[in-house]
């Protein structure tokens, strides 16, 4: 442990309130952390990468869990762990997000990791992060000052940076209801079959309209860029397009303009663009038979 | 796990009286009850009083003069002992089989990571604080980085030609026998750094004795090795130097020479300070200093007839022994002698050199250079054999040794050679024949069908492959090595009467100490149970050799049998009668006790008769008797991400008489396993030098979901110089898994990777040269 645990120290607030309290005023002196499932958080303080000292122990705030369905919405509680949201049974109807909690490192991980942790956290790899981007999520955030809703697009501004101020908590994230007749898709491409982290992880929502034309298309990656990015090129390519080999070798070409992956200690950028390829086809296979891959 | 037996060698005749049998039987772990509840003691499970705890402040350049050192003035250097390399009283060096590594740098640094300053202090996070506090300046100078840049020259890191070592090993008219092939095959083959992963990291405390000497524990595999180094470092007198073993989380190698180093730099802690001092590496040190298998590049050029008979092999072996010589010499003499794999040569060529590069040292791993060189010949095996447009498996049957058949070094197979029945058994087992043929149409068909724009529902485009290997692996020391050795081993009676094994060869959860009991109860005619074994402690254990080269049960259980059988001898004789089961034993040995005083009875090495070995021609009995193994691999590749999932792994080794079959069986999962890893995805990148992924997160080795199913039948063809029968079988399992991973995915993909790990990365490139 590189971390001198002897200087750290935790608060533990009594609610919701209570923290948002306690994190507002430690900015006079040093931001308190807050801590969730402490799963990324460990890991920086093994390696002396984490600077702070002061936590704050989110698991008192009741106020951050729950898992409950609104008028074909869903809302799910910053701390919800992935094994939660895996088991719930109101998830059926976002099948991508219960595929990327299952494959969150393994079933340690998803006892304890939460989803505000991996949006938090805003690591390019995290699992959940373009499944939330694909399904048009909304984050709800709150502070001292009163609640706010960011979509989940408008989110990342930066490598590892938030559009959230120091203040700030994510209270939960929210899923608008899936357009009927979605053909959705998630592929992680990891180092191996579990505790793993993403060379490509890909979640994909494509929508039939009345023509037969896709009406609706959502194609996020993770591991692909700085923050968990769209395709826009290549969701034109295929918009108000009927299926076809065609749109498909557009949509193709077109993901390579969209993408620019960079090499790193897992991956390398020449295999992480042939993968992404190979999963875009892969899903347009997939969602109509009888394309050509 | 199956097994199949042939005759077993005079198995001891047996009186009226039945007694348990011990050997041959899966009875329980001596240490498997301590080590599930959590009892057994690691060593940083050690409670010390007044222990200082100890860091390493390493160097962050690959090559380079080390210009200052400075002690930052800000930090506050309290109770810190701090230790160069001017604190040494001997000598300064790793004393192994060279004395050319520093314990500390003094003057240059030649990889990153290289020990120069010593740090200890009572607290643990103080001295954490401190490592980088040290500000050390230096003029860089130009690295050679690879095994290409070393024979480059582009850095001189080892003499005038960076070469550590040449092995030439030559037999019959290469030429000749080239000019009589039909066809001239030739290839080249690629395997990287794997490091050993062994679950316990590296720890060692060190202590003053009273009497002037220096007292260490720690985790280890051969506690004469440190023994040896630190008489030379602290220039004491053997018997000022006592060594322990603690506890051992796992060794394969990666703990026979570097416990000299971190054992030695506790020692100069403990020496300076005089406090007890403990230096316990966290996974990232461990991952980034300590030592790796060595990668390699193998050419081969091979003559072969039409039909597929071997004429002539001309190989040539570069491995990258890092920067200091360690134990390189040795692996690669392993490496060179199994160059020629499991077959018969008319003529063969095998000239092997280990360079030095500016890396941190590279040392034993299991298999100790033969996966390396096993890995190249295997993969050939199956590119000759896609040439000549033959199944793999007949070319192995046409060409692997048989009984009397002569290898390389010009040695004689006398006995115990299972490569045949190893190689028929997992063709049998794995149904090689049928699935070969069953994966070949449904790939076709997969391919039609995806043409036609049919393929499966979820858009995966899968391919399935099967492939095989073969592998002799030579049990013990190579050449005259045991000899050298001369070990000593001893069997004694403690004060209650029990039978006391004393060997300086260690459990390292490898099983050592259990089979110990069996042998010993075997003979004795006791329960397993009622056999201690002494923890191996330089103070009260002989030198009987390291643990490495799957020699322990072989050799030095071989000797222990000898002492058993002596001491039942005398018993016997003192009592006048046979002993007859476990309390009967302790009656007559408390007489013994009582009436004539202590009962220690040794045994040491004695050369087998007719087994004979040169030197300077790397000529003649490169080993006692030789382990064989063989494996059918099935894998599943996905052409869209060029991710390969193990679908099913059977293999069949012939490790002689299995005296605990579950332990054997454990051995051979667990080295297939590693086989695997080391196949697939385990992969040290270094950038300048330095270990890049040493943490687990990207240091990639398989989870049980990465593990196939691995179906294991042991094969036991008694060796006549073994306990029992019994071969060696810690290092075999590692021998055959990668070239057969390597087949089944050209078996599934059409395509052929020279290099492992054979990762997603390098088989996208090669799928996509390949146009698929
Ligand atoms: C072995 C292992 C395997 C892993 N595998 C994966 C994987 O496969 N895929 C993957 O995506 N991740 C993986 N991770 C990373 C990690 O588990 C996830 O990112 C997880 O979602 C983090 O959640 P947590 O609750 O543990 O976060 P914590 O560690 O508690 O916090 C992470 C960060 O988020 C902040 N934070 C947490 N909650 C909030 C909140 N409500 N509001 C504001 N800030 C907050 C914290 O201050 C901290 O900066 C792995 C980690 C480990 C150790």
């Amino acid at each position: 442990m590189k971390t001198a645990i002897s200087t750290l120290a935790v608060e533990c607030p009594k609610h919701l309130k209570h923290a948002l309290t306690l994190l507002h005023e430690s900015l006079a002196t040093e931001r308190l952390t807050p801590l969730a499932g402490g799963t990324d958080l460990f890991v920086y303080l093994n390696a002396g990468s984490h600077r702070g000292t002061r936590f704050l122990d989110l698991a008192p705030c009741a106020e951050l869990r729950g898992i409950k369905a609104i008028k074909g919405r869903l809302r799910i509680g910053a701390l919800e762990t992935f094994d939660r949201i895996a088991r719930h049974p109101k998830m059926a109807a976002w099948p991508l997000l219960v595929q990327a909690a299952r494959c969150v490192g393994a079933a340690q991980i998803q006892n304890r990791g939460t989803i505000g942790g991996n949006i938090a956290n805003a690591s390019p790899a995290g699992d959940s992060l373009p499944v939330l981007l694909a399904y048009d999520a909304l984050v709800h955030v709150a502070s001292v000052r009163g609640e706010r809703t960011i979509p989940f697009r408008e989110l990342q501004t930066g490598y590892r940076q938030l559009a959230l101020e120091a203040d700030e908590l994510i209270v939960a994230v929210e899923l608008p209801e899936v357009p009927a007749g979605a053909k959705q898709f998630f592929r992680k491409v990891g180092t191996r079959a579990a505790q793993s982290i993403s060379k490509v992880v890909f979640a994909g929502v494509l929508v039939p309209g009345r023509g037969g034309q896709w009406s609706h298309v959502r194609l996020a990656w993770g591991s692909m860029a700085p923050i968990t990015v769209r395709s826009l090129r290549a969701e034109a390519a295929l918009l108000a397009h009927k299926p076809s080999a065609q749109a498909a070798a557009w949509a193709d070409v077109a993901l390579g303009e969209d993408l620019v992956p960079i090499d790193d200690i897992r991956s390398d950028a020449e295999y992480r663009l042939s993968a992404a390829r190979h999963v875009l086809a892969q899903f347009l296979r997939s969602s109509h038979a009888g394309f050509r891959g | 796990m199956a097994r199949s037996r042939t005759a077993s060698p005079e198995r001891p005749a047996r009186k009226t009286i039945t007694l348990p049998a011990s050997v041959g039987v899966n009875v329980p772990r001596k240490d498997g009850r301590d080590k599930v509840t959590g009892a057994a003691l690691y060593l940083d499970d050690l409670r010390v009083p007044g222990v200082l705890h100890g860091r390493t402040v390493r160097s962050t350049v690959a090559n380079a003069r080390i210009v200052s050192v400075t002690l930052d003035p800000a930090f506050d250097w309290t109770g810190m002992t701090v230790v160069d390399h001017r604190d040494i009283p001997g000598e300064n060096c790793v004393a192994v089989i060279e004395r050319d590594q520093p314990m500390l740098a003094s003057t240059h640094v030649r990889h990153v990571d290289e020990p120069i300053l010593l740090l200890a202090h009572e607290d643990a996070e103080r001295v954490e604080a401190a490592v980088s506090a040290v500000k050390i300046e230096y003029e860089p100078l130009t690295p050679a980085l690879n095994l290409e840049e070393s024979l480059e020259k582009k850095a001189l890191v080892r003499g005038d030609d960076n070469v550590f070592k040449t092995i030439r090993i030559e037999r019959g008219d290469l030429d000749e026998a080239f000019v009589r092939s039909d066809r001239v095959i030739e290839g080249e083959y690629w395997c990287g750094h794997q490091e050993q992963l062994y679950i316990e990291n590296n720890a060692m405390l060190a202590e003053r004795t009273k009497d002037g000497g220096i007292h260490i524990r720690g985790s280890m595999q051969c506690p004469y090795y440190v023994h040896g180094a630190l008489q030379v470092l602290l220039n004491l007198p053997p018997e000022k130097v006592r060594i322990e073993q603690t506890v051992t989380g796992g060794g394969f190698g990666g703990k026979e020479d570097y416990p000299s180093v971190i054992g030695g730099h506790a020692a100069l802690l403990a020496w300076k300070s005089g406090r007890p001092v403990k230096i316990v590496y966290d996974r990232l040190e461990d991952l980034a200093a300590t030592t790796k298998r060595h990668p390699a590049r193998v050419r081969i050029k091979t003559g072969v007839m039409n039909d597929g008979t071997l004429v002539a092999l001309d190989a040539d072996v570069v491995m990258d022994g890092g920067a200091y010589l360690t134990l390189t010499p040795v692996v690669l003499s392993r490496g060179a002698i199994h160059a020629g794999g499991c077959y018969r040569w008319d003529a063969a060529r095998i000239f092997a050199r280990a360079v030095a590069t500016n890396t941190p040292p590279n040392g034993a791993f299991r298999g100790f250079g033969a996966p390396q060189t096993l890995f190249a010949i295997e993969s050939h095996m199956d590119r000759i054999a896609a040439e000549l447009g033959m199944d793999p498996l007949a070319l192995r049957r046409k060409n692997a040794v048989k009984l009397g058949d002569v290898t390389p070094t010009g040695q004689v197979l006398k006995e115990s050679v299972g490569s045949h029945e190893v190689l028929e058994r997992t063709a049998k087992r794995a149904k090689y024949a049928e699935k070969r043929a069953r994966y070949e149409r449904e790939n076709a068909a997969a391919e039609a069908a995806e043409r036609a724009g049919k393929g499966a529902k979820d858009g995966r485009r899968l391919r399935r492959g099967i492939g095989m290997a073969l592998a002799m692996h030579g049990a013990g020391f190579t050449g005259s090595g045991e000899s050298k050795l001369n070990s000593l081993a001893a069997l004694d009676l403690t004060p209650d009467g029990r039978p006391c094994v004393r060997i300086s060869n260690t459990e390292i959860g490898q099983g050592t100490n259990t089979v110990f009991g069996q042998i010993v109860g075997e003979v004795l005619g006791i329960p397993h149970e009622q056999v201690l074994v002494h923890v191996p402690d330089t103070d009260h254990v002989p030198d009987s050799g390291p643990t490495v080269a799957s020699r322990t049960l072989m050799v030095v259980g071989g000797l222990i049998e000898k002492c058993a059988k002596k001491m039942k001898e005398k018993l016997e004789l003192f009592a006048e009668h046979p002993i007859e089961g476990g309390a009967d034993f302790a009656r007559i040995a408390k007489r013994w006790l009582k009436e004539r005083g202590p009962l220690r009875v040794e045994q040491r090495y004695q050369k087998p008769t007719g087994i004979e070995w040169d030197d300077d021609t790397y000529q003649g009995d490169a080993y006692g008797v030789f382990a064989y193994a063989a494996i059918a691999v099935e894998v599943e590749v996905d052409l869209d991400t060029a991710e390969t999932k193990l679908l099913h792994v059977t293999t069949a080794q012939d490790i002689g008489r299995a005296i605990h079959p579950v332990l054997c069986a454990g051995q051979i999962e667990g080295g297939t396993l590693q086989g695997l890893g080391w196949a697939l995805m385990e992969e040290v990148r270094h950038k300048d030098g330095k270990v890049w992924n040493h943490q687990l997160t990207n240091y990639i080795i398989p989870t049980s979901a990465d593990a196939p199913p691995i179906d294991v039948e042991i094969v036991e063809i008694p060796y006549s110089n073994g306990p029992w029968g019994a071969k060696g079988v810690g290092e075999l399992p590692m021998d055959v898994p990668a070239p057969a991973v390597i087949a089944a995915i050209a078996h599934a993909t059409g395509c052929r990777l020279d290099e492992i790990p054979a990762t997603p990365e390098r088989l996208m490139r090669a799928l996509q040269r390949r146009g698929a």
